[in-house]
């Protein structure tokens, strides 16, 4: 270092290290760069802020917040209600299952075990699962009703598409990893591959499978309860046409089924898991 | 002399009886859900339905590849980015003191031992507040919005805003209250004011963790951003489904597919950003 004959000589180097200054240019890069995008964005969108703030859309939003605090109440809204709630369910629990059904066929083939050939599918399977997964369930609900009608048939489809794609690639990373000790064993014994698959491997990744299968539950029902939007069943849907009809009071009760139903979903898989770590 | 018979493997799955009783209470639960969301997959396959679907799939190859077409999908595209940019650079405006509002550790009564009971309940307000921003999803939130500003990017801007504040809000005091506390306890017991110790002890602490966060969940926005158009909130979705209404598979296929490939690109900017902060 050239810096040590100055240092001898009692006038300390008063520069940070050179590792210090370049991390410190590299983050001033980085947020030049992402103050850019912002300012970018803000000047080409031209938001309405005038008209946000404005006193009609001001007192509409009012009206509107003081609707949603008068909940609709009456009996036979709440059966319907509750109906919807159940279609919700529903919905999430068969697309999910749908989807680890689909996404274990999907896996086999993604899936690359060491000291096997792997499956010539392998590369178009892998790129299904990404399309399947890179399409977001809202999307899948859109395309599927041209085909499928209104309804929460179509819900339950488009879930089924979009995790399917999830737990594919989850699936297949799970097999990947499962030790190969047994598999070989029975490998070496002239086991054929589907026996090798169901008594060697899918004893020991089931644990994870299930948990993952649970996991994506959980996000389904935030998912179902939306989806209902485009017209794809479900408090979603309920949410869409009273909001569309300007009944806030029922909108506001649909919002409070959704936000019940998931927090109830939220506590069920905290204490899922509570039970699981002890 | 032990008895070979009991050490022989038993003829019969031992655990024969426990899965059959667990299959039979899946399909007991399974066929009410069969019930409930409609589930008729022979609705494909009705004359009239094959028809359109064919039509309309078959319209996908090939994609529809004007020039001016392709400009508006570009320009809609950069669009759906602008939203999520802008959307979560006002998340961040309302987030940032939220969580510093929220956390324990900037809690100058606390130091000794407990906090008092006023700063406490109002560390919990600020807590519900972000619970309840965070749990209304930001659909919901775009159709709100579109109600009372009109239908474009406006409406998706203020949605991504509220929901992500909520998150960022969250998730920011998590980070903060995870990290190595040792700096900014000192700076407070020395008489360090609170927002000395914040800028620091705990923002230099934690500032990789916060920002690599950040650019996580820009990559949620992009994808949500492209979601909300279907509701109106402007974007690459609104275009979609205009596309979609009007059965117009070519626009459709080039959509989806100029949409994975965003999806992809934010993916691949938003991990090299992370590893550059890493």
């Amino acid at each position: 270092m050239s810096t040590a004959s100055a240092t001898t000589l009692g006038h300390l180097p008063n520069r940070a290290p050179a590792q210090f200054l370049r991390a410190r240019r590299r983050a001033a890069v980085v947020l030049i760069v992402i103050a850019t995008l912002i300012a970018a964005s803000f000047w080409s969108l031209n938001l309405q802020w005038a008209n946000f703030f404005s006193a009609s859309s001001m007192g509409r939003m009012t009206k509107f917040l003081g609707e949603l605090l008068t909940p609709s109440r009456e009996a036979t809204f709440l059966a319907k209600l509750a109906i919807a709630s159940l279609e919700t369910l529903a919905m999430s629990a068969l697309g999910t299952m749908l989807a680890a059904l689909g996404g274990l066929v999907l896996a086999l083939p993604a899936s690359q075990s060491p000291g096997v050939e792997s499956s010539l599918a392998r590369a178009p399977v892998r790129l299904i699962l990404n399309v399947l997964r890179s399409i977001p369930e809202l999307v899948w609900a859109a395309l599927l009703l041209i085909s499928a009608g209104l309804g929460p048939f179509a819900g339950t489809l488009a879930l089924a598409m979009h995790t399917a794609g999830v737990l594919g690639r989850l699936f297949a990373e799970a097999i990947e990893n499962a030790p190969t000790a047994p598999a070989f064993a029975l490998r070496v014994q002239g086991v054929p591959p589907g026996r090798v698959f169901l008594y060697a491997t899918l004893p020991q990744v089931l644990p994870q499978i299930i948990s993952y299968s649970l996991y994506r539950w959980e996000n389904n029902i935030r998912a179902a309860a939306v989806l209902g939007v485009v017209g794809a069943g479900g408090l979603g849907q309920m949410l869409a046409f009273h909001m569309g009809l300007f009944h806030m009071k029922e909108a506001s009760s649909v919002l409070i089924a959704m936000m019940l139903l998931v927090s109830l979903v939220d506590f069920l898989s905290y204490l899922t898991r509570r039970l699981m770590a002890r | 002399m032990t008895n070979l018979a009991a050490l022989a493997p038993p003829r019969r799955d031992p655990a024969f009886h426990e899965r059959l009783s667990w299959a039979l209470l899946a399909l007991v639960l399974l066929i009410p859900s069969l019930y409930a969301t409609d589930f008729k997959p022979w609705v494909f396959f009705t004359p009239e339905n094959l028809r359109v679907t064919a039509r309309f799939i078959g319209d996908f190859f090939p994609p529809k590849l004007e020039v001016e077409f392709l400009t508006m999908v570009a320009r809609e595209a950069w669009r759906t980015v602008a939203i999520a940019t802008a959307g979560i650079a006002l998340a961040l405006v309302f987030a940032a003191p939220l969580a510093l509002a929220s956390t324990a550790i900037l809690s100058v009564s606390s130091l000794p031992g407990r906090m008092h009971a006023i700063p406490f309940a109002a560390r919990q307000a600020v807590r519900l507040l972000l619970i309840f921003l965070r749990s209304i999803p930001e659909l919901v939130w775009a159709l709100v919005f579109v109600r009372v500003v009109g239908l474009g990017a406006t409406a998706g801007v203020l949605a991504i805003a509220l929901t992500y504040s909520g998150m960022l809000g969250k998730v920011y005091g998590d980070i903060l209250e995870s990290g190595n506390l040792h700096s900014t306890t000192s700076l407070l017991r020395n008489g360090a004011s609170r927002l000395q110790a914040f800028f620091y002890g705990l923002l230099p602490e934690n500032a990789g963790e916060l920002t690599s966060y950040t650019i996580y969940r820009w990559e949620c926005a992009i994808r949500s951003s492209a979601v909300l158009g279907f509701v109106g909130a402007g974007g690459l979705g609104q275009q979609m489904e205009l596309s979609m209404k009007m059965f117009n598979g070519s626009e459709v296929s080039t959509m989806l597919i100029a949409f994975v490939l965003l999806v992809w690109l934010a993916d691949h900017v938003s991990l090299q950003l992370r590893k550059m902060i890493a």
